[in-house]
């Protein structure tokens, strides 16, 4: 499957008149690899995520600058079925499975809009291989599946339209860690078969973990990039998504700071 | 005995004419969340078509006419006037489609003035007489008719790609389109289904025991909102159940008249809409609607 690269340059992003959600943000996802985006609620992961696949529309935003390329193809300003048929495919926050659909419709539906449909049983094939669970309730209604069970039909019924480029938006939400770990080690097998990852997270160590590269969003704009190695490392990283604290500034509190309150300590 | 089980037979007659136009508008309501305010003219447009050429061409070709032009004309409503609105707001396009129902109907019922039309149906005014019960073949061919469609449209959606499409798109417009469902040929399916079978709707309407197609024939179609509504606005199942409680309910009103004389005379008319207060004052979403969750 070749793969080409899918590059975001200096792109703004407005809700209404007045909300600026993405500002100047530029970003890459080079052929094969997984690239993770971090960062904190509001600070525009989704948005970029909509803005890509085209979805802003539904909410009221505008793309107002910038542009969205994959390979020599513009994205920006396509309807979202178009850029789904140029293989970007998105995984939605939330899951967002159609409850009331059984989990074999769902599947078919995450076909519907596939470059070609010559594909798809064999499709269908590879994805029960990788999700097992699926092909033992595929009759039944998607809605009656455990969380987990739905995002692994969520990334299942995406690699339906055989995308090159997969947009996974916070795909451990609400997860157990167990199941956290069985979706990351997923996402590494779908990338293993060539296909392209644009992760966004805010379980941060397992985004790292899988990512070659990283982008950390604050308030719409890219406020760190770099390899997940060097990420990884960077203290301001370590303090603020990965929770270990170097530096005594901005971190929790100490526990010695705290005055001991007597009455529970007797 | 004789006379309540013809009642009954009539009744589902004449509801399963009513579940065809509520699941149009079921349909539509599913797929666009537009409440179709237009389809009592699509009706007229198809019954219009049907009886203009019957007698050249023949009546199968001319209900197959009346129910492409309906389909069409459903078609060009989504894609010249609901597209074209620019806002998202359903209850502003609802009120849209009040506009588009005065244009078409003003226009056909010019056409129509005070003529009575006939679509040129093959049954007349034949009974069939089976152990004491007669029937008019009329309804006989109503009740088969609107059996065979709605079963073909429930098999279609729940078994065809267009079926998969337009589910999905239902119940999450935006992960459809993610998924590279295009949304504008589902809702301008959705308009074409719902045409056709208004065309189709119209026949029935229109054929003995009532003298054709006039002027009028697009309020007796009105009778098909209490029973998408009762049903439950996006419930396809509720259409049905709907169109056959609206039908049983006018017939049985009609044929007892006499005993429930005391409630005054007109009850038939008036009847539906009651049974719709009752059960909306039960089930506020409907028999089978979706209740309207609210998260706090």
């Amino acid at each position: 499957m070749a793969s080409a690269m899918l590059a975001i340059r200096d792109l703004t992003v407005n809700y209404g008149r007045s909300v600026q959600a993405l500002r100047g943000v530029s970003l890459e996802v080079a052929p094969g690899t997984v690239t993770a985006v971090l960062g904190a609620n509001g600070a525009g992961k989704t948005t970029l995520l909509r803005a890509i696949s085209g979805t802003l529309g539904f909410h009221r935003g505008t793309v107002d600058g910038g542009t969205i390329t994959y390979g020599d193809q513009q994205l920006s300003g396509l309807q979202p079925p178009a850029v789904v048929a140029r293989g970007v495919v998105q995984v939605p926050e939330g899951r967002r499975i159609f409850g009331r659909l059984t989990v074999d419709e769902n599947l078919r539906a995450g076909g519907l809009g596939a470059a070609s449909r010559s594909g798809a049983a064999a499709t269908r094939e590879r994805i029960l291989e990788l999700f097992p669970v699926l092909a033992e309730r595929h009759k039944q209604r998607a809605g009656l599946l455990s969380g987990g069970e739905q995002q692994m039909l969520a990334i299942g019924r995406a690699l339906m339209a055989a995308p090159k480029v997969l947009l996974l938006d916070e795909p451990t939400l609400g997860l157990a860690p167990m199941m956290a770990e069985r979706i990351g080690e997923t996402i590494a097998a779908i990338n293993e078969q060539g296909t392209s990852v644009l992760l966004i997270e805010q379980n941060a160590a397992l985004a790292l973990r899988l990512a070659t590269n990283a982008y950390v969003l604050e308030v719409g704009s890219v406020a760190l990039s770099g390899t997940s190695a060097e990420l990884s490392a960077s203290d301001e990283v370590r303090r603020r998504y990965l929770g270990v604290g170097e530096t005594d500034e901005g971190g929790p509190l100490h526990r010695e700071d705290r005055p001991k309150l007597t009455r529970w300590a007797g | 005995m004789t006379k309540f089980i013809e009642l009954v037979v009539n009744g589902l007659s004449v509801g399963s004419v009513y579940a065809l136009i509520a699941l149009g508008f079921v349909i539509i309501f599913k797929a666009t969340e537009v409440v179709n305010f237009a389809h009592a003219s699509l009706l007229l447009v198809g019954g219009y078509i049907t009886a203009v050429f019957h007698d050249d061409i023949g009546f199968l070709p001319a209900l197959a006419a009346g129910m492409l032009t309906a389909a069409v004309v459903g078609m060009l409503v989504e894609f010249l006037v609901l597209r074209r609105g620019r806002t998202s707001d359903h209850g502003v396009l609802a009120i849209v489609t009040i506009g588009v129902d005065i244009l078409l109907t003003t226009e056909l019922v010019r056409r129509i003035g005070t003529d009575v039309l006939d679509l040129g149906d093959p049954w007349g005014s034949q009974s069939v007489t089976f152990a004491g019960i007669t029937i008019p073949q009329t309804r006989i061919a109503a009740l088969l008719v609107a059996t065979v469609l709605i079963t073909a449209f429930l098999l279609a959606f729940r078994y065809t790609t267009w079926g998969v499409a337009m589910r999905a798109a239902a119940e999450d417009s935006e992960t459809a389109s993610l998924m590279g469902i295009k949304l504008s040929r589902v809702s301008l399916g959705a308009w074409a289904v719902a045409g056709a079978l208004a065309a189709v709707a119209a026949l029935f309407l229109t054929v003995f025991p009532t003298p054709g197609l006039d002027r009028n024939t697009s309020l007796v179609a009105l009778k098909a909102f209490p029973a998408a509504i009762l049903g439950g606005l996006d419930s396809t199942t509720g259409a049905l159940v709907g169109g056959l409680i609206v039908g049983l309910t006018e017939s049985l009103a009609t044929g007892y008249q006499d005993q429930l004389h005391f409630l005054g005379h007109g009850l038939s008319g008036v009847a539906p809409y009651v049974v719709m207060v009752l059960i909306l004052l039960a089930r506020p979403a409907g028999l089978f609607g979706t209740r309207e969750l609210t998260r706090v």
